[in-house]
């Protein structure tokens, strides 16, 4: 039994540096706050923790597989431009129209109300998981390199939310905004449930924010059995010996396209928070390309091998959370803004080599190259 | 022809069966029959057929013609989940693991036992361990990553596998060609079990002992065809190495020259790694070819790696020709005069995707170049000169080295370091999955590179070779040398008693312990 504890801790050291570190860097960071371990900064720390936490999640399914994606913050930002459209939650709908060339397309009006924010929602989240359906089948299809092509429906996808959104705007009911980026009280008084949220049972868990409720739910009911699936165990299969997944009968083509998929869905899951969180949608293809290089070093200090095979996303939501405290910490400490990346940098760096740390204790170098 | 013995109704029959390779032929008009309840051993040099035999009837690749019929319906598998579920399953020579997987992972992975649509690891870590329980090697634990798992221990895994999937024909390509002595013995009392139970075996092996052991039956291929099919005892191995490779051989090992006292050229002293070196004292002399043997896993291959420079923490002193080396990395093992031909040739050995040419000229990139730039005249002219010499069957030195069978792989392997003109070579169990004809040249080469002075440490686990290459042989034991044996003494009793550990036949002896 304790063997069984021993070889599973093993396996999974990376995961377990990445909670560790985080874990002390963020207790540091409470103290160190004037108002540490209060709701409030809990609640803002939420906020600019999700949407890296979804990409770091989007990233880690394409990693598995031996893949990168270098779509994923394109793929985010399309979906929070399409969000800024359909998220209005005006009561008589929103009139949507296609302009092309000075064409002018009527294309009907886009329900409001509840129902059509939750419609709104479904649609978002489908357009994240198609356009990584689309870049799925590129790669297995097309028989492209998954860094190739998801370099080139990136730029699509920018293209489109640049058609979209040529200059920020868009408008997001405000309700929603201010259920989903506050605490479960605040959520529970904007939809009237439990009371307006007074309810005495609902108290003691009214403090949390909601964005880490969202993120214990989709890790809970996407990621997990996902995990636990005869596709999802074929990503692992198809990242560590790809010919060995084949020959094992396992359906590899269908792996991969569900592995881009599921980045897909993630990464809209994270375009809409974070139309949700500024109101608006915006074409920022820096804040893009900033998303997928954070997205790819969240996988890593998260444990997650980039040759595939062995890793979680679960370690990379801890990696983007290290990530994200780091920044954090800039603005306790009041440091000049113009030298966070210099910083931010050395920390990463830091950050990964405790990671590689384990190398020196090998006793048998031929072992760093397996 | 022993014809008649195959009139009993066949559970796989191949008729007519042609395959070709970018026009080169790999089987032409085969005629193939197996039954239930027997052990058939398919036997051919590399480039006899046998894989590809192998392949068309596990579904890998189809046959170009021919009709192949399983229980008597006429069936052909588009790919190896076909053939699965039809209950052919293979063992193939290139393991067929998923390292980063955990044990239990990999032998159910192609239908992990599930609970409400997902998989139920607890179900499927008890089935692991029945299945390893069931060929006797419950010390694997199956929530071990098979990448942690010694090459030996990850074949068991690969068995276990294919157990699992409830073969109907079972398959097995070089199945126990890393298998420790005792491991095979396990595999043995398995194959009889399940040949009991009415299955079909497939048997393809390069051990000859192995296949007279265990076959009821055997077929040779040579070049794409299918020469003859006999039962048990009809033919002798003298025999049937014949009708591999198509020629008459006079003697399998190359006469061992006597020699003096030989001038020392590799000294090893109290040599202590980890766990698994404790205090090994060796020489090699000039001219020599020591062998190490004992079961798998007593520390031969750490030796090798230690006197390689691949293990970090090494204690102890290792002397060449007199003078004290301390090789911190293969490049310093190498800078004087080490060479290290390694366990696993497709991943340790070569760069697959590169060509022959490229494979052959790494190791030895400085001798070939003025200043920083390749000398191109003289790296062609080495290339060549290196092909000639261990006679590597090859289409272009440009093609990439994973087209060629892995006998010639494995020359590449070896010309790559003679170019460096070693003065100690290493040699890791280099005979491992190669056909019979490329095995006695890699012998008489062996011996070739001694007699022009080079000292020989040859890791096998093939008692026969060692007793026939070596001019002595080391058993190690528990990270120690046991016992040194030559001359007289260098027989497989011997071998297998110090293997064990145990103090059975007297000097002289032979056959006291096969009691």
């Amino acid at each position: 039994m304790l063997d069984d504890v021993a070889i599973r801790i093993r396996q999974n050291i990376g995961i377990v540096t990445a909670v560790l570190l985080f874990s002390i860097l963020y207790l540091l960071y409470n103290l160190a706050h004037p108002k540490g371990f209060s709701s409030a900064v809990l609640v803002q720390n939420g906020d600019e923790i999700f949407a890296l936490a979804m990409l770091a999640m989007a990233q880690t399914v394409p990693v598995l597989a031996s893949g990168l994606d270098l779509s994923v913050g394109a793929v985010m930002t399309m979906v929070g431009c399409f969000a800024s459209y359909l998220l209005t939650g005006a009561v008589d709908g929103t009139p949507l129209h296609l302009d092309i060339f000075g064409l002018q397309l009527g294309l009907g009006t886009f329900p409001g109300g509840i129902s059509g924010i939750l419609l709104g929602i479904v649609v978002c989240l489908a357009t994240g998981a198609l356009a990584g359906f689309i870049n799925g089948c590129i790669v297995v299809y097309g028989r492209i390199q998954p860094i190739i092509a998801t370099l080139a429906t990136g730029a699509v996808y920018i293209g489109i939310a640049l058609f979209l959104r040529p200059t920020p705007g868009g408008k997001i009911d405000e309700d929603l905004n201010w259920a989903m980026t506050n605490s479960l009280g605040d959520f529970a008084a904007t939809v009237h449930i439990f009371d307006d949220g007074a309810a005495s049972w609902f108290a003691p868990v009214a403090w949390i924010p909601v964005p880490f409720v969202l993120l214990v739910l989709i890790a809970l009911l996407v990621w997990v059995p996902f995990r636990r699936s005869v596709l999802g165990r074929a990503v692992y299969a198809v990242g560590s010996a790809e010919g060995a997944a084949y020959m094992s009968g396992l359906p590899i083509d269908r792996a991969k396209i569900a592995a881009f998929t599921l980045a897909g869905f993630f990464a809209g899951c994270g375009g809409l928070f974070l139309a949700i969180q500024t109101s608006s949608g915006n074409a920022d293809i820096p804040q893009a390309g900033a998303y997928t290089l954070n997205s790819i070093a969240s996988v890593v200090i998260g444990g997650t091998s980039l040759l595939g095979g062995t890793g979680s996303a679960i370690g990379s939501i801890f990696g983007a959370m290290v990530l994200r405290v780091i920044s954090f910490f800039f603005r306790i400490f009041d440091i000049a803004p113009l030298l966070q990346p210099l910083f931010e940098g050395l920390i990463l760096l830091a950050a990964v080599s405790i990671g590689a740390l384990g190398v020196l204790r090998v006793k048998n170098t031929l072992e760093l190259f397996r | 022809m022993s014809d008649a013995a195959l009139t009993s109704p066949a559970f796989l029959a191949l008729s007519g069966i042609s395959k070709r390779y970018a026009g080169v032929r790999a089987l032409e008009g085969v005629d193939f029959a197996c039954e239930r309840g027997k052990i058939h051993a398919v036997l051919g040099e590399n480039g006899a057929g046998k894989s590809t035999l192998i392949k068309i009837i596990a579904g890998v690749v189809q046959p170009d013609a021919g009709t192949m019929r399983l229980g008597g319906s006429e069936v052909s598998f588009a790919t190896p989940s076909a053939a699965n579920a039809a209950g052919v399953v293979c063992i193939f020579q290139e393991l067929s693991l998923m390292p980063d997987l955990s044990v239990a992972d990999n032998i159910s992975i192609a239908s992990p036992p599930r609970r409400f649509g997902l998989i139920d690891a607890r179900a499927q870590r008890r089935r692991a361990e029945e299945l390893l329980a069931e060929i006797g090697c419950e010390d694997v634990n199956p929530l071990m990553r098979v990448r942690d798992l010694p090459l030996s221990r990850r074949q068991v895994v690969e068995i276990a596998k294919a157990l699992g999937k409830k073969p109907q024909l079972l398959i097995l390509d070089e199945a126990t060609s890393a298998l420790t002595s005792a491991d095979v013995e396990k595999v043995y009392a398995m194959l009889a079990r399940l040949k009991a139970e009415g299955v079909a075996i497939l048997y393809i092996s390069h051990r000859m002992h192995e296949v007279e052991a265990l076959a009821d039956r055997a077929s040779v291929f040579r070049n794409g065809r299918h020469i003859e099919t006999f039962d048990k005892g009809r033919r002798s191995t003298a025999d049937i190495v014949q009708l591999m490779i198509g020629r008459d051989i006079a003697a399998q090992y190359p006469p061992k020259p006597s020699r003096g006292s030989p001038k020392p050229m590799l000294a090893v002293e109290n040599l202590s790694w980890d766990k698994s070196l404790d205090g090994i004292t060796l020489r090699v002399g000039a001219g020599e070819i020591v062998g190490l043997g004992g079961l798998d896993g007593q520390g031969q291959k750490s030796l090798l790696l230690a006197l390689f420079g691949v293990l970090r923490g090494v204690s102890g002193q290792v002397t060449v020709e007199g003078r004290e080396v301390r090789p911190g990395s293969p490049a310093a093992a190498k800078s004087v005069g080490i060479a290290l031909v390694p366990e696993d040739r497709k991943t340790e050995g070569l760069m697959l995707p590169m060509s022959i040419a490229d494979n052959l000229v790494i190791a030895s990139l400085d001798a070939i170049s003025t200043g920083p730039l390749v000398d191109r005249a003289r790296e062609n002219e080495a290339i060549k000169r290196a092909i000639a010499r261990l006679q590597i069957k090859i289409g272009a030195p440009g093609d990439a080295v994973s087209t060629l069978s892995g006998g010639n792989q494995q020359k590449v392997v070896l010309a790559k370091w003679l170019m460096t003109d070693p003065r100690i070579i290493l040699l890791n169990d280099p005979t491992r999955g190669i056909d019979v004809g490329t095995k006695q040249e890699l012998y008489r080469l062996m011996r070739e590179l001694a007699d022009q002075g080079a000292a020989i440490l040859f890791y096998s686990t093939d008692y026969d070779e060692l007793i026939g290459c070596c001019d002595r042989v080391a058993i190690m034991y528990d990270g120690r040398i046991v016992r040194e044996l030559e001359g007289d003494d260098l027989n497989e009793t011997n071998i297998i008693a110090s293997a064990l550990n145990i103090d059975a036949a007297a000097p002289g002896t032979p056959g006291a312990a096969h009691a």
